[in-house]
C-alpha cells in the first residue's frame, strides 16, 4: 500500500489539519515508511483471537446522579482565546 | 545534600538538620546554574516552590511526620498543575496555565512535597529523544552531545544531574524506562490502572501510565506509595487495597526465578549493552536467583501494533485541541473549519501531526478492520505471551534499550529508526504490566546502560525487591556525571 498526495490531503482534512501540497509530499514519504513497518502485522493469522482494547477487564462504574463539580466558569474562561459575556467566541456558523 | 536518597533527606528533615526551604533553595540554585546547559525544565518558579516549602515546614512544625513531607520533586509538564504553566512540550499549550491539579499532583501536594518545576518532554509525549519538544531538546547530563531519551527526557536528565531528588514521568511505550536507562537513573512504570490518569494530558489512554523516576528502587517505592491509589475521576483507575510498595525491599532473592526472553537477547542489542546485561544476570545468580529461558514469540510485532493503536488513540484524544476553549488559536482565519485547521497546523509539531494522520487513517472507513482491529487482536497475543512466560518465572529481565544514548540529531530524519529504540519496552505497555529500568553499567562511549525488569500484574513490590537487592550489591545507581 502506498499513500498518494490525495490520500494525505484527504486524511488531513478528516483530522482538521491544514497541510499544503508540498508538505503532503514530504509527509507521504515518511508515512509510507511507517506503514511499511505496520504492514508486518498482516503476516499473522489472527482468526478467532478476540481484539484487546484494554489492559484490564474493567467496566464503566456507575455513580449517583448528583452534582459533583462546582461552577468554575470564570477560571476556565480566563484561559480561553476569546470570550464574551460568559460565552466562547468562534466564527459565525449559522447565518 | 544533593546526593542523598529520599530516605536520607526525610531523616534530615525529621531531625531538623535541614528544612524544606533550605533543601528547595539548594536545588533551585542548581537548576539556575545548570538548566541553561541541560534544558531539563520548561518552567521554574522560585517563589511558588518556596511558598510550598514553607507550608511543608509549617506542617512539620505542627508535628506532622509524613515520610516525604518537605522533600521536593519535579513534575513532567504533562501533569496539569493548578496555577503553573502546563505545556505538554507543545506550542499548542505554550500559554496554558492549568485551572486544576492532576490526581497524581494532588497526591504529592497532600504528602507535602514541594514542586521544583515542570520538566521538558517530547511534544505530547510522542518521541524517544526529547527532540520533538517545542521548547528545544534536553541534553544528556552524561554527555551533552547525547539525547536523554524520551519522552520523559527532562525528568530523567534532572534526576541524573541532581537538579531534583525525584521526578514524575509517564510511560506509554517506554517513556519512563527508556530515558531512565539513557540517563543512568531508576524509573518505574506501574501496572496499568494503579495511578490515576486524571489531569495527565492524554496521549494513548489505554497505554498511558504515570510512574516515579529517582536515584534508586527504594526511592521509587516511596514515591509510588504516594502516587498510587484509586480515583473515581479516571474510569480505568483500579479499586484496590492500599499497599506499601517498600514492604518487600529487604527480602533475599534466594529461589527467585528470573525469566530471560530469548527474543530480547538476539540480534539488535549492541555488544556493550549485551555485556552489561550479562554481567547483571551473573550478579543475580550470585544473589541466589535462578534463570530460566522464556519466550515472547510475538514481541517483534509490538512496534507495528503500537504504531497503529497509539496513533489511533492519539488522533481521538488530540481532537480536543481546536483553539476554542484553551490553547493556541491562529491569528488569521476565515470560517470555523479554517480556524480549526490553521490553529492545529500551527500548534502541533511534525511528529504529532504524523501520528494524528496515521491514527486518522487507520480509523477511517475501509481500513479500520485491517489495521485497528488486527492490531488489537495482536495485542492480545502479545499479552498472552507474557501470561505464559510468567508461569515459569517471577520476574522477567532484559535490556531496556538496544543501545546507549544516541547523538542529538542522529535519528531525526527517519521516524522508523527512532520508533525502534523502544523495541524492548512497548510490549509491556500493550500488556499493561509493570516494568522498570535500573542502571547496570556503561557503554563503550561512557554513556549509561539500563537493565529492564518486568513484573507480573500488580507485582510492583516484588519487582522493586529484585531491583533493590541488585542496588545493594552494586553501585551503578549511585554514580553521577562528572563536572555537574
Amino acid at each position: 500500500m502506498l499513500l498518494t498526495n490525495e490520500d494525505i490531503l484527504r486524511i488531513a482534512r478528516l483530522a482538521r489539519l491544514r497541510v499544503t501540497e508540498t508538505e503532503a509530499a514530504q509527509t507521504g514519504e515518511q508515512l509510507n515508511g511507517i506503514f511499511k513497518l505496520i504492514e508486518q502485522m498482516q503476516a499473522v493469522d489472527t482468526n478467532g483471537v478476540a481484539p484487546m482494547a484494554h489492559a484490564q477487564e474493567v467496566y464503566q462504574r456507575l455513580r449517583e446522579d448528583a452534582v459533583t463539580e462546582p461552577n468554575r466558569r470564570e477560571a476556565f474562561q480566563a484561559i480561553a482565546p476569546q470570550t464574551e459575556a460568559g460565552l466562547y467566541l468562534v466564527p459565525k456558523v449559522i447565518e | 545534600m544533593i546526593h542523598a536518597s529520599l530516605k536520607q533527606l526525610s531523616a534530615l528533615l525529621a531531625e531538623q538538620k535541614t528544612s524544606s526551604v533550605e533543601l528547595c533553595t539548594e536545588y533551585l540554585d542548581r537548576i539556575a546554574a545548570l538548566n541553561p546547559t541541560l534544558n531539563a525544565f520548561i518552567t521554574v518558579d522560585r517563589d511558588r516552590t518556596l511558598a510550598e516549602a514553607k507550608i511543608a515546614d509549617a506542617r512539620r512544625g505542627q508535628g506532622e511526620a509524613g515520610a516525604l513531607l518537605g522533600v521536593p520533586i519535579a513534575h513532567k509538564d504533562i501533569f496539569c498543575t493548578e496555577g503553573w504553566l502546563t505545556t505538554c512540550g507543545s506550542k499548542m499549550l505554550a500559554n496554558f496555565v492549568s485551572p486544576y491539579d492532576a490526581h497524581v499532583i494532588s497526591q504529592f501536594k497532600a504528602a507535602g512535597m514541594p514542586s521544583l518545576g515542570k520538566t521538558n518532554m517530547d511534544e505530547f509525549a510522542m518521541g524517544s529523544s526529547n527532540e520533538t519538544s517545542y521548547f528545544g531538546p534536553v541534553k544528556n547530563p552524561w554527555d551533552l552531545k547525547a539525547v536523554p531519551g524520551g519522552s520523559s527526557g527532562g525528568a530523567a536528565a534532572c534526576v541524573a544531574a541532581r537538579l531534583a531528588p525525584a521526578a514524575t514521568g509517564t510511560d506509554t511505550g517506554g517513556s519512563i524506562r527508556q530515558p531512565a536507562a539513557l540517563c543512568g537513573i531508576t524509573g518505574l512504570k506501574p501496572t496499568y490502572g494503579v495511578c490515576s490518569r486524571y489531569g495527565m494530558i492524554a496521549f494513548a489512554s489505554s497505554l498511558d501510565q504515570a510512574g516515579p523516576m529517582a536515584g534508586s528502587a527504594e526511592d521509587c517505592a516511596l514515591l509510588l506509595n504516594v502516587m498510587a491509589g484509586f480515583d473515581s475521576r479516571d474510569s480505568t483507575s483500579l479499586q484496590r487495597d492500599k499497599e506499601d510498595y517498600a514492604r518487600d525491599l529487604d527480602k533475599p532473592l534466594q529461589g527467585l526465578k528470573l525469566g530471560l526472553p530469548k527474543e530480547f537477547f538476539g540480534a539488535g542489542m549492541a555488544p556493550d549493552v549485551a555485556q552489561a546485561v550479562e554481567a547483571a544476570i551473573a550478579e543475580y545468580r550470585k544473589l541466589g536467583a535462578e534463570t530460566v529461558e522464556v519466550s515472547l514469540p510475538n514481541m517483534n510485532l509490538s512496534v507495528p501494533v503500537y504504531y497503529v493503536l497509539a496513533p489511533a488513540e492519539a488522533s481521538s484524544n488530540l481532537s480536543r485541541f481546536d483553539g476554542v476553549r484553551y490553547g493556541h488559536r491562529a491569528a488569521d482565519y476565515g470560517d470555523l473549519t479554517d480556524m480549526y485547521e490553521r490553529s492545529r497546523a500551527e500548534g502541533f509539531g511534525a511528529e504529532v501531526k504524523r501520528r494524528i494522520l496515521i491514527g486518522t487513517y487507520v480509523l477511517s472507513h475501509g481500513y479500520y478492520d485491517a489495521y485497528y482491529i488486527q492490531a488489537q487482536r495482536l495485542r492480545r497475543l502479545i499479552a498472552q505471551d507474557f501470561i505464559e512466560a510468567f508461569k515459569q518465572c517471577d520476574v522477567i529481565l532484559g535490556p531496556t534499550a538496544p543501545t546507549t544514548a544516541f547523538d542529538l540529531g542522529a535519528k531525526n530524519a527517519d521516524p522508523v529508526q527512532m520508533y525502534l529504540s523502544d523495541i524492548y519496552t512497548i510490549a509491556v505497555n500493550l500488556a499493561g504490566l509493570p516494568g522498570m529500568s535500573l542502571p547496570c553499567g556503561f557503554g563503550a562511549d561512557g554513556r549509561p546502560i539500563g537493565l529492564q525488569l518486568i513484573g507480573n500484574y500488580f507485582a510492583e513490590a516484588r519487582m522493586l525487591n529484585v531491583a533493590h537487592q541488585y542496588q545493594l550489591a552494586t553501585d551503578w545507581h549511585s554514580r553521577t556525571p562528572e563536572g555537574l
